[in-house]
């Protein structure tokens, strides 16, 4: 059973980059509180806490979520995905080297949440044109770089795992 | 002149440096950590034994607090602190250093941050909890109640202008260049810059032109939501770690607000999620501190999002009414404004920078300005990107091209005759030293972007504009320590908060001083004690300031090895030669890193050091380029292209310049089109949402091309003028002429969003239909 009420809190049972994980939350709690304040990811951030700014996205069952309007409760039995578990035991993912490599970030709180949400697009879409990649990336706010540097970084991205990088 | 062509990217150089390190484009020294997750954030940041704080704020705009009573709260299980602006130091006559802004009044400093009598703004901090979790400090912060005596709001910076207004401060007089008015009233400050003779100016001119212009309340955005977590020691020292532009400026308020010693407040800084003006001062801080010395535990706090649209920020709304005149020949032959800013709940708006750059772009020799700083029942007023500039430019860049539209002259030609160049008196400033401005317009001029015609199929509405910007670009104090390593890598120390790509940009300046690659210098950006003093990121000094403080370092450190080598080899400094990164004297030679070996075996310590406070402004100079289309049924307005140019002094690493660049005038677009505070009749925020202020999405904007241009600053080792804020001024007027270029429709009010573009053309129809 993926979750038992205890004293309040409830015991969840999910994978989170991989790893089996157990954790205690109140009901009221947000998958993106735990991760962040339980759980130790600080790597998913609060940007608005209403799903507006992508800044926590987590892809959770193959799909691109915002944590913060996840109940933590709801990850029972779910498997996770956060920016700590996008780079590989070999190195960064294509999608993070070609953010270095483009200046694709300024301040960089938005990043994490751009990579989750352009990992999930190439996931179903391993060739999309600029018109796919700015309206996969419509719900992550960012405020430093006019998008221009993240856009040329996904379609980069995206033609490197092609083999045509 | 050479011009160099990346696919992405212009740069049109004049000057003929060729560096090794500066002007490339390496991956940045933070870039993994901010890629995989692994950077820490403010909020990121916890210390065990931890509780969490929460805000209880003014559910009205102007209201006298008649009393609080925290009972309730103090009641509720988990719960250790409540705290009133009663547990703050009574803060007197005492002043404090305000950051990018002068110092000012500590009462209102610790007053924004806790209300001390009144509540002035719709979502005022009021009172404060700590508890066990972040949900019952929010059940707390609920509990507490606060009797107001609710007043009328004044919201509009004209209104509160009138002598008869209802007053926010009983004891705010208007200053005007230090003569108190009589009167108490809600203008703060009044300036004034005047020089030759406007009159006899507007009485050679052929066309006069005089428009008003009005602009909404906007907010600097920033992703990351403020943050704080304080720790007590027991020998009543304390540490915070919070994410700011600048920590040495939150040591001191902390210190002032608490009246702690301050050299017992230790500020750590962690990495900051985007500022832009907004984090040049504390919020919740001092809360933090206050409420952990009362609970004897570690207290972190973070704001929510709608609390950071109520109660941070954001920048000045107002008017600006601009007059110019030009003769026959299209020679400027006066220039008058006057402008009325936001300051918010308390004094300090941004007016009297927004009076000196209005006409900053061009030659006049007759000019008057004045500069009002309003208080209304908004929240405190802050810098944001170029702060004041953008208003005040927004008025006479579309003032510039109207002129030009009845004198019929070239929009460019005009400009360039009229340019401020090296000599010029800035209208309200010194005169100019060396300055790109006509280099950006003929950078312009030879775009692709220019020189292109505009597609206006049939049945569409589409135009094109052009506008100019400037910005100071301050100096301020900046310090670097750079400690060389037995490896020969040198680890530099400074005190600039990195919001983009800094540490790199201030370590390139220091590699290319000592001949020594990128990889070998590892920025850190340290705390309070461990470097000295350096004033906020911001005014674009950073890379500026910072970078020469770097450069001073490293000479400090090549004397410093000269002298440890003459030690190693036995020979006289002055016979030792450094060149090539390599130490040379009577046939013995020393490679940098040899160096570092040897005088780590020689037990000797190398730590070179510096603070400067460079005087020269960078004066930054921009010229954009907007190609709009207007759909006429909704009054959406879509950026078809846009060509950002930018004189960026020498560009030390360029992929971050260019940056910038497109980051500024997308959030040039987004004040130009969409952002606006909306307050109802009671002085509440109806938009306290990222849904509902809404700020540009990738779908919102197109790639923006960019053109660095380089003329090199001479107030700086490698020219750098700097080059943050001034792309963010040119939007608003470049955007407003493309729309007239579409419509024949002249707007002058931001933002021009929809349903004001809409507004307008549905009266202009009906108009032709009556």
């Amino acid at each position: 059973m993926a979750t038992e009420i205890l004293s309040g809190k409830v015991h969840v049972n999910t994978t989170i980059n991989g790893e089996s994980t157990d954790f205690l939350a109140e009901p009221r709690e947000s998958l993106l509180e735990v991760l962040r304040e339980t759980l130790g990811l600080t790597g998913a951030k609060e940007g608005c806490n209403d799903g507006n700014c992508g800044a926590c996205n987590v892809i959770m069952d193959g799909r691109l979520v915002n944590s913060c309007c996840v109940l933590a409760v709801e990850a029972g039995g779910a498997d996770v995905t956060t920016i700590e578990g996008i780079a590989g035991p070999s190195g960064l993912h294509p999608l993070q080297e070609k953010f270095l490599e483009h200046a694709a970030l300024q301040c960089g709180v938005c990043t994490p949440g751009f990579l989750v949400s352009a990992k999930a697009m190439l996931d179903e879409n391993p060739d999309p044109t600029e018109d796919e990649v700015r309206w996969w990336l419509a719900g992550n706010l960012c405020r430093c770089t006019g998008y221009d540097k993240i856009v040329r970084a996904v379609l980069d991205a995206a033609a490197s795992m092609r083999g045509e990088g | 002149m050479a011009v160099e062509t990346r696919e992405e990217a212009v740069t049109v150089k004049h000057h003929s440096e060729d560096y090794s390190v500066v002007g490339t484009r390496p991956v940045r020294h933070d870039g993994v950590d901010k890629v995989t997750g692994a950077a820490r954030y403010g909020a990121d940041v916890s210390q065990p034994g931890q509780i969490y704080g929460a805000v209880t704020r003014s559910p009205h705009a102007h209201a006298r607090i008649r009393s609080i009573d925290t009972s309730k709260a103090e009641a509720l299980p988990g719960v250790h602190a409540v705290i009133t602006s009663a547990d703050l130091a009574d803060p007197g006559d005492k002043v404090t250093g305000g950051g990018e802004a002068t110092a000012v009044p500590l009462k209102y400093k610790s007053g924004n941050v806790l209300a001390r009598g009144k509540a002035l703004y719709h979502g005022h901090a009021v009172a404060a909890v700590a508890a066990t979790d972040a949900h019952i400090a929010g059940e707390a912060a609920a509990l507490i109640e606060v009797d107001y005596e609710v007043l009328p709001p004044v919201m509009d910076v004209r209104d509160a202008m009138k002598p008869d207004s209802v007053l926010l401060h009983d004891d705010l007089h208007t200053d005007f260049a230090g003569e108190m008015s009589e009167a108490p009233s809600n203008i703060a400050a009044k300036f004034l810059f005047e020089e030759g003779d406007v009159e006899a100016g507007f009485a050679e001119a052929a066309v006069v032109v005089e428009r008003e212009f009005t602009f909404a309340t906007v907010h600097q955005g920033y992703i990351e939501n403020h943050n704080a977590l304080a720790m007590w020691h027991g020998d009543g020292e304390l540490t915070v770690w919070c994410s700011s532009q600048g920590h040495f400026t939150i040591r001191a308020e902390v210190a002032d607000i608490l009246d702690v010693p301050i050299s017992k407040v230790k500020v750590i800084p962690t990495e900051i999620g985007g500022g832009f003006g907004g984090k040049t001062t504390c919020y919740l801080e001092p809360l933090a501190a206050a409420l952990g010395r009362k609970a004897g535990r570690p207290v972190k706090m973070t704001m929510a999002r709608a609390d950071i649209l109520k109660a941070t920020g954001p920048t000045p709304g107002g008017y600006v009414r601009v007059k110019m005149g030009a003769d026959s020949d299209g020679n400027l032959t006066a220039a008058e404004a006057d402008m009325g800013f936001e300051a918010g709940g308390f004094p300090g708006s941004v007016v009297a920078a927004g009076c000196m750059c209005v006409f900053a772009p061009y030659k006049l020799s007759n000019v008057k300005i004045e500069g009002y700083d309003v208080v209304v029942n908004r929240p405190k007023t802050h810098a944001y990107r170029a702060p004041g500039a953008t208003q005040a430019e927004f008025a006479s860049e579309t003032v510039v091209d109207e002129i030009c539209e009845q004198l019929g002259i070239d929009v460019l030609d005009f400009r360039e005759k009229n340019s401020a160049k090296e000599g010029t008196w800035r209208a309200g400033g010194p005169a100019y030293g060396r300055i790109g401005h006509e280099e950006c317009l003929q950078a312009a001029r030879d775009s692709e972007h220019w020189q292109s015609t505009l597609d206006k199929p049939a049945g569409t509405y589409r135009g094109r504009g052009v506008a100019s910007g400037f910005w100071f670009n301050i100096g301020f104090t900046s310090s670097a320590i750079a400690r060389l390593n037995p490896d020969g890598t040198v680890t530099l120390l400074e005190g600039s908060p990195d919001i983009g790509g800094t540490r790199s940009s201030i370590a390139m300046q220091f590699a290319e001083t000592l001949g020594i690659g990128f990889d070998d210098v590892i920025p850190m950006v340290v705390d309070t004690d461990s470097v000295g003093y350096t004033d906020v990121t911001g005014g674009s000094r950073v890379t500026f300031a910072t970078g020469y403080a770097a450069h001073e370092a490293a000479n400090d450190m090549r004397r410093q090895m000269i002298e440890g080598m003459s030690d190693v080899w036995d020979v006289a400094a002055d016979s030792i030669t450094y060149e090539n990164a390599t130490f040379t004297a009577n046939g013995e030679s020393a490679s940098f890193k040899e160096a570092a070996h040897l005088l780590n075996e020689d037990t000797q310590q190398i730590i070179g050091k510096a603070t400067v406070t460079p005087e020269k402004e960078g004066n930054a100079f921009a010229v954009h380029i907007a190609d709009v289309e207007v759909d006429v049924e909704t009054g959406k307005v879509t950026v078809l292209r846009y060509t950002a140019v930018q004189d960026a002094g020498v560009a030390i690493y360029p992929p971050y310049v260019e940056g910038q660049m497109q980051g500024g005038a997308v959030q040039g677009i987004g004040w130009a089109f969409n952002e606006e505070y909306f307050y109802d009749e009671d002085g509440l925020l109806r938009n306290a949402t990222l849904l509902d202020y809404r700020m540009p999405t990738t779908l919102d904007v197109p790639m923006i091309e960019t053109i660095i241009v380089e003329v090199p600053h001479p107030g700086s080792p490698f020219g750098v003028r700097g080059v943050g804020e001034v792309p963010i001024v040119p939007p608003p007027a470049a955007l407003a002429i493309a729309i007239y270029d579409a419509l024949g429709i002249r707007y002058r009010d931001l933002p021009m969003s929809p349903h004001r573009v809409y507004a307008e053309l549905a009266a202009r129809q009906n108009g032709a239909e009556a």
